[in-house]
């Protein structure tokens, strides 16, 4: 091959078919992408009108002095107080549990894309942490209470009289961060393979060694990928309320146990705006709906950031090209 | 990755050795952790497997019944109720996720195809970002919205007082159905599975396409013909990852299927689908507090077994499905 073949430009992409009318296709073909543009727009429609719904309902619920008030027991809208502690132990929990799911992800990652020896103990990794993407989160939080109700782990929460409680910060962020990491693990690891391998190759021939290869090059490239990947699991952090219902306690409010500062409270139960939300709903055990829209639309605007800065780091990564 | 022949010459040098080994050991805990899950929530709920035998999946009695007698029984060991009788919780799962999966895959095909091949760019710019929205959507929010807007639109407008009337001596009809979780899970799973769609077919070779077109073929006929059966890996990966979501799905479910163990019965006719019932997981959760009696936590681990069972299975579906794309070179 020669090197003016090797350097020609590659073909133009194929250019889509604009503008091509349908009017030769059979009358099914033509109902069929009518269907298909019908279902496009209606998955739209859902989408804004679930958006609005809760837009309205929130600015008409939601009192600035919600975010600064604390739940209380009762039986009116007024009497109920704010939602203070949940929005804090949401913030929490989410930071414990990234805190967990980042770099133990990343370090996943970067064994089955870089080591992954024996191939035996990778292809059970691969599957295990796809078991664990297809793990309800019921089952996290049902395996969680016997873990943390191990004595040896008794000091991560309440312990009274020898019987360990085992509900506790500690307990909801360790279950929720094993929500997060398969999310973690699958993005870093795409991004990972995207760079192509004369990029390690070059840092090899400069005598770096595999890790500090990985440390300086390959993780510093994929960077956008482990935002992209932290930012899809902390949203699954944020959402979940099977755990938090069963693992944090699910107190009105933050319940600390102990006296050492901080540490007391993360040993302590709580709840998150979702537990709120399930707490507050008609169906729940405090029945106040305007307090459940108003904990929704908070939830949902931090829903909307996260889905803004996915967007923005997978746009990062785009930006990226190697092989100019 | 390729280029391990060329690094692999010789012993490794010392600090990769040692990052290795590092990350090998964190990656087995993990993998120990996923299997003591298994481990423990079986040998947790084996007692209730134990005293039921196979009739634990069978029909029989009221399970509400069964529930609190489980409970109350409670604390005293040697009173102890373990007879419990799953089946109505099993059915409405198996009617839920079933009428929510079928329901997401036609859809989520079409929006998928729509996407990958025929939307305008401007929608396709606004159909990505809403896909992902509401795959974040949390599932306690869609259970809301699904208790303050369509149970009552439901009940009030889609139910007849006749069919109320028909079902009256055996189960009451308000709205809480098997209809209103069917659609609201259907919204939330078909997100999924029209991110996993739309990679599938984005992955189809383009040559493949353009040779069915240069024959003549009309793009759809061509989409439908070629793409979508070379994505047909991806088709089964997506719906399998929908279906262990709605399986496991727990909060929601509990919010808008009427929580009341009953099995909506297909021979009521068409009021069937406006009938209660309480799907798995949701039974979990809905008794959550009554784990500290010793016999209920045994049968609602159980009950987690079966799910972590269900999963376990999908996820193995969704492996051997995978099988013949890898052969074709379509995923990594």
């Amino acid at each position: 091959m020669t090197s003016t073949q090797a350097l020609a430009a590659p073909p133009p992409p194929a250019a889509r078919r604009r503008n091509e009318s349908s009017s030769s296709w059979r009358l099914t073909d033509r109902l069929g992408l009518a269907f298909a543009w019908f279902l496009g727009l209606l998955f739209c429609a859902i989408a804004a009108a679930l958006v609005l719904y809760l837009f309205v309902q929130g600015i008409r619920y939601l009192r600035p002095s919600m975010l600064v008030t604390n739940p209380r027991a009762g039986y009116t809208e007024s009497q109920t107080g704010g939602f203070l502690d949940p929005l804090i132990d949401t913030i929490v929990i989410a930071v414990m549990s990234m805190a967990i799911a980042v770099p133990v992800g990343i370090a996943i990652a970067v064994w089955l894309s870089e080591f992954a020896r024996p191939k035996a103990l990778a292809r059970v990794v691969e599957s295990t942490i796809e078991m664990l993407a297809g793990t309800p989160s019921i089952l996290l939080a049902l395996f969680g209470t016997l873990l943390f109700e191990a004595p040896w782990l008794g000091f991560l929460s309440r312990t009274s009289g020898g019987v360990v409680f085992g509900r506790s910060f500690f307990a909801t962020a360790a279950m929720l961060s094993l929500l997060a990491l398969p999310l973690v693990v699958a993005s870093v690891r795409e991004g990972l393979q995207a760079i192509p391998s004369h990029v390690r190759e070059a840092s090899y021939a400069v005598g770096k060694t595999k890790t500090a290869t990985t440390r300086r090059v390959l993780l510093p490239a994929a960077r956008p990928s482990v935002l992209t990947g932290s930012m899809l699991g902390l949203g699954r952090v944020i959402g979940d309320t099977a755990v938090v219902v069963l693992l944090l306690g699910n107190t009105l409010t933050n319940d600390p146990s102990g006296s050492v500062p901080i540490l007391s409270a993360l040993r302590g139960t709580g709840s998150t705006l979702t537990s709120y939300v399930y707490y507050n709903a008609p169906t729940g055990d405090g029945d106040q709906p305007g307090k459940a829209y108003a904990a929704a639309f908070v939830l949902l605007l931090l829903v909307l950031a996260l889905n803004v800065g996915v967007d923005v780091a997978g746009r990062r990564g785009r930006d990226l090209r190697w092989n100019s | 990755v390729e280029d391990d022949v060329l690094i692999d010459e010789g012993p490794p040098a010392g600090p990769d050795r040692r990052a290795e080994l590092t990350l090998g050991a964190l990656v087995c805990v993990v993998v120990g952790l996923v299997l003591a899950m298994f481990v423990f929530v079986l040998h947790e709920g084996w007692p209730s497997f134990a005293h039921n035998g196979w009739h634990w999946f069978g029909a029989g009695g009221n399970v509400d019944d069964q529930i609190n007698a489980i409970y109350t029984a409670g604390n005293n060991a040697a009173r102890a109720v373990y007879t419990f009788h799953a089946w109505p919780l099993i059915w409405s799962t198996i009617v839920i996720v079933g009428g929510a999966v079928v329901i997401a895959f036609v859809c989520s095909l079409f929006v998928a195809v729509f996407i990958a091949e025929f939307a305008p760019a401007w929608l396709r710019a606004v159909l990505h970002p809403v896909v992902r929205l509401l795959a974040m959507v949390p599932s306690v929010v869609y259970g809301l919205l699904g208790v303050v807007v369509l149970v009552p639109f439901i009940n009030n407008d889609l139910i007849s007082e006749q069919s109320k009337a028909s079902v009256t001596p055996i189960i009451t009809l308000d709205g809480y159905s098997v209809l209103a979780a069917v659609v609201i899970l259907a919204v939330m799973i078909a997100p999924l599975m029209i991110a996993i769609f739309v990679n599938g077919l984005r992955s189809v070779p383009r040559g493949w396409l353009e040779g069915s077109l240069a024959l003549g073929i009309n793009p759809w006929r061509t989409v439908w013909k070629v793409g979508v059966r070379t994505a047909k890996p991806a088709l089964i990966a997506g719906t399998v990852i929908a279906t262990a979501r709605g399986v496991g799905e727990a909060v929601m479910l509990s919010m808008v299927s009427g929580s009341v163990g009953f099995a909506p019965n297909p021979a009521d006719g068409f009021v069937f689908i406006y009938e209660p019932s309480r799907p798995l997981a949701a039974t979990i959760i809905d008794n959550i507090d009554q784990l500290t009696s010793p016999p209920m936590r045994h049968t609602l681990y159980a009950l987690g077994a079966v799910l972590l069972f269900s999963a376990a299975m999908l996820s193995f579906a969704g492996w051997a499905a995978k099988q013949p794309l890898l052969r074709y070179g379509l995923v990594s």
